[in-house]
């Protein structure tokens, strides 16, 4: 159907998006296929957004290896991408004597893993940093960092676009075959044929791999849920808290990170589940984690929450098995390379995952840098980011500027309307809320929601029917008023 | 350079539904001359244009009206009084020096302004205060946007319908939706009493048939792409779910009628106190704010019942903005209203002179036979009988200039028998 590709990445989270990214810099005709209606939809949207300093992860592994070096990648690369971040810092407290020595384990694996600045603090330096938190000391690590990841994974594949990428979404692959000279793959859109796959399939790459014959895999899905506290909290605490992380499931622990966005993310907590699509909350989680959150913040006003969320992780550690195994990245078969068990910390490392799996293509292909790439992303300016004067000059510009659509995160309908147009089509309420911000507030949507609506039908010419919360499966509406009761009156 | 416009006005009334209208109009009246009315949507009114039931009006016109009739005559009143108002503008930040940012397609304005009236009005609580948890599909609504959506969009947000919470808006959406069509299989209510108005019980619920389950609540939204069912259960004395009580209900649509938080973000930019309890301004008789010529008033004050209470706050308020603007001298002591025994609130918290006082009183729970007295340190200054009192229905009292002259403190109870 399609002509023939280079490399064909599955899967557009973090990972797929930054590897096509990474692609779109050669000479290369590289395909993205993503099952969903949009780009980022799966657990790179429902994390913690943080950047990692690699404390976790034993010498020698790529998680360790790979979170330092894409750490250290992330600042340029947020620049170009014109994507918000911040490194606040993050503290990881000590509350018992035994707690205290492994900070000490903490800091020698950051060390080993290169993590700059470590230092281990006390009670009464981390109390003058953070006054609403008790311990008996903390390491420090003061360049771990937070963004947002859906932003990022969006401006990932957008940059990608623009510099000469095909991406294609609500496309599934269904089929993978090794054909005369590379792989032919069919997809719910028709067959794609390539010389090279990237398996990026996050919580799906066992799946996928299993349709060449590589059934060895067998990833764990790993619900993980939040809490998120209105953003008049956002002073509650001025860096990460993290707990030493509990001996189990290789998990971090539950953890306070502040959002670039101003709120405070309260989780997440880590259950193993039989289904990958089950991303409920539930009532003992939630319990759970606002029980963490008050062990590490007593004066937490939980009575500020505005929302709880889920995703799951794509674990290759069994649940009876303690600690985490190691990223699989590795040419699995001649062509074929295989992204497994990419879980925390994949969104740090992403761009250093890029870097490798280029790498492992130039031994496959020989591949030269165009001189075109433009690695800058233009972005509308957030009106809530501006100065007065600078929204002033907005308005005068746009018009539209000035008109209001979310209430809570003063969008536009100017940052709406541009949403809108993202180049995957997505016109979903959920699209506008991860490009702008739209609806992520107190009111969740109370006014943004009939402003949204409004734009979709008199700019759009949508019907009420064809209006979606995230895809063609969650419409709003069942029709006009009128509809409803005429289908009843003919039955 | 700034680059913004930047303007003098007199008073300045942030928002643009029945508290904004009332008070601009009270304020023209009793003599203010340059002032404004900023809107963020684009139409004046509020939240009455979506209210197309009747009811409203009955206390200040004596008839009952629709949300959109009580609103127009605000309206006329307004034009032929030449008020000036802003539409599609939004307020993003006062100054404690009465300097007010406005956002609009025209320009990004700054007014200073001598006096401010808040009457911004509430926004709905969602499911994330509290807690609900599940998926999160589409199909679920507070009540306030679907009644947006049906009556002013006519879109039609669900055919199989469950309604948490039985205030009122809840209610009356339960009968909306019935007329439109839709199956409400039930409002499920976590108290043992309601939280509405007694005549919307009757003629919402009974009259339509729809099941009203006391002590009950939503447990779990299940549906990964659009609510396909919900889980109740029964609730203890704690509120909380008992085991063994839970049962399934399939519908496409769950509408959350859980409360109205009075939407102070704003005021907040400007320093201005707000109580815990009414999540509103602290402010005195002349409802006027812990910010000096800052004026609070309708549902952004405290949540009301009846809007026909907010307008004659909103009155009230326009009438002391417009003093404040002409400079009468309006303070002469400072007395805190105590809240005593069975009450959740009283309205002002604070007395500044000697004056007739109007308080809106709410109670803790319901009761028969109540009486409620008010005291000067132990003396009795005043009673006033209720055959029935109830917490979803705001108290109006009267004190009279003589009644508190010479008082040291002020407390109001509810008189045990």
């Amino acid at each position: 159907m399609s002509d023939k590709s280079d490399v064909l990445v599955i899967g557009a989270g973090v990972v797929g998006c930054a590897i096509t990214r990474e692609l779109a810099k050669f000479n290369l005709k590289t395909v993205l296929l993503e099952k969903e209606n949009d780009v980022c939809g799966g657990v790179s949207k429902g994390n913690s957004g943080v950047l990692h300093t690699g404390l976790y992860y034993p010498k020698g592994s790529l998680k360790g290896k790979l979170c330092v070096e894409g750490r250290l990648m992330f600042p340029k690369l947020a620049k170009q991408l014109n994507v918000p971040y911040k490194l606040c810092g993050k503290h990881v407290i000590a509350r018992t004597d035994e707690e205290l020595k492994d900070l000490e384990g903490l800091k020698a694996v950051g060390e080993a893993n290169g993590a700059k600045g470590l230092t281990i603090i006390s009670g009464k330096e981390l109390n003058k940093r953070e006054p609403k938190v008790d311990a008996l000391s903390a390491l420090y690590s003061p360049v771990a960092g937070i963004m947002l990841p859906y932003l990022f994974t969006i401006a990932l594949a957008e940059n990608a676009l623009s510099n000469g990428v095909k991406i294609h979404v609500e496309t599934k692959v269904l089929n993978i075959e090794q054909v005369n000279s590379g792989y032919k793959v069919t997809t719910t859109q028709g067959v794609f044929y390539t010389d090279i796959i990237v398996n990026s399939a996050g919580l799906y790459a066992d799946r996928i791999s299993a349709m060449l014959g590589l059934d060895k895999y067998k990833l764990y899905p790993c619900r993980g849920e939040y809490l998120i506290l209105d953003k008049n909290c956002g002073e509650l605490i001025n860096s990460m808290i993290y707990p030493v992380p509990p001996k189990i499931a290789g998990v971090l622990g539950v953890h306070l990170t502040p959002t670039i966005e101003g709120n405070v993310l309260i989780g997440p907590s880590a259950e193993f589940i039989n289904m990958r699509e089950d991303p409920r909350t539930t009532k003992e989680k939630i319990k759970q984690l606002m029980s963490g959150a008050k062990e590490l913040l007593p004066s937490i006003p939980l009575n500020e929450i505005i929302y709880g969320f889920s995703a799951i992780r794509s674990k290759i550690t069994p649940p009876e098995e303690k600690g985490s195994r190691d990223f699989i990245i590795r040419e699995d078969i001649e062509n074929f390379i295989n992204l497994i068990g990419i879980e925390s910390p994949g969104l740090t490392s992403s761009p250093a995952i890029a870097k490798m799996v280029v790498q492992m293509i130039k031994k496959r292909k020989d591949i030269k840098e165009k001189i075109d790439f433009d690695p800058t992303r233009r972005r509308t300016t957030p009106f809530r980011e501006s100065s007065r004067s600078q929204q002033a000059s907005l308005i005068k510009g746009d018009p539209t500027y000035g008109e209001m659509v979310c209430r809570c995160e003063h969008v536009s309908k100017r940052e709406v309307i541009d949403a809108l147009n993202n180049p995957f089509s997505a016109r979903t309420i959920s699209a506008v809320k991860y490009r702008t911000g739209a609806g992520m507030g107190r009111c969740h949507g109370g006014f943004c929601l009939p402003k949204i609506i409004e734009i979709l039908t008199e700019e759009y010419g949508m019907l009420p029917k064809e209006i979606y919360l995230n895809n063609q499966k969650s419409p709003l509406f069942i029709g006009t008023t009128k509809e409803l009761r005429e289908k009843q009156k003919s039955e | 350079m700034n680059n913004f416009t930047s303007q003098d006005v007199d008073l300045i009334v942030i928002g643009g539904g029945p508290a904004g209208l009332a008070a601009a109009i009270s304020a023209k009246k009793n003599g203010a001359q340059n002032l404004i009315i900023i809107e963020r949507n684009n139409w004046l009114g509020g939240i009455l244009p979506q209210c197309i039931h009747d009811g409203f009006g009955l206390e200040i016109f004596h008839e009952p009206l629709t949300g959109p009739e009580y609103a127009q005559r605000y309206i006329d009143e307004l034009k032929k009084l030449n008020i000036p108002y802003m539409l599609n503008s939004m307020a993003l930040e006062i100054t404690p020096d009465k300097k007010v940012f406005v956002a609009s397609p025209e320009d990004l304005f700054c007014f200073q302004a001598k006096a401010i009236i808040l009457a911004m009005g509430c926004r709905e609580r969602t499911r994330g205060q509290i807690y609900i948890p599940g998926t999160r599909p589409a199909g679920v609504y507070t009540a306030g946007v679907a009644q947006n959506l049906i009556n002013l969009k006519n879109m039609m947000v669900g055919k199989d319908v469950v309604i948490l919470g039985s205030g009122d808006i809840g209610m009356i959406m339960a009968r909306r939706l019935t007329l439109e069509g839709a199956k409400v299989h039930a409002i499920v209510e976590i108290l043992s009493h309601t939280n509405g108005l007694p005549r919307n019980i009757q003629q919402c619920l009974i009259d339509y048939e729809i099941p009203l389950l006391l002590s009950h609540t939503v447990t779990e939204i299940q549906g990964i792409n659009r609510v396909e069912s919900i889980i109740i259960s029964q609730v203890n004395e704690k509120l909380t779910s008992i085991k063994g009580k839970e049962r399934k209900i399939k519908c496409d649509t769950l509408l959350l009628s859980i409360g109205l938080i009075p939407e102070n973000d704003l005021s907040k930019t400007c320093g201005v106190k707000l109580s815990p309890v009414t999540r509103g301004a602290i402010v005195d008789e002349n409802l006027e704010t812990s910010v000096q010529g800052v004026f609070a008033c309708g549902n952004v004050l405290h949540v009301h019942d009846v809007v026909d209470f907010v307008s004659l706050e909103a009155e009230r308020a326009g009438k002391s903005a417009s003093e404040c603007i002409l400079k009468e001298q309006r303070k002469e002591k400072r007395i805190h209203i105590e809240v005593g025994d069975g009450l959740s609130y009283v309205l002002p918290q604070y007395i500044s002179r000697d004056t007739d006082l109007e308080l809106s009183i709410r109670v803790l729970n319901p009761r028969e036979d109540a009486s409620i007295g008010f005291f000067d340190k132990d003396a009795l200054l005043k009673a006033e009988k209720f055959r029935k009192v109830h917490p979803a229905q705001m108290i109006k009292i009267k004190l009279k200039k003589s009644e508190t002259k010479n008082i040291n403190t002020l407390r109001v109870e509810v008189l045990q028998k």
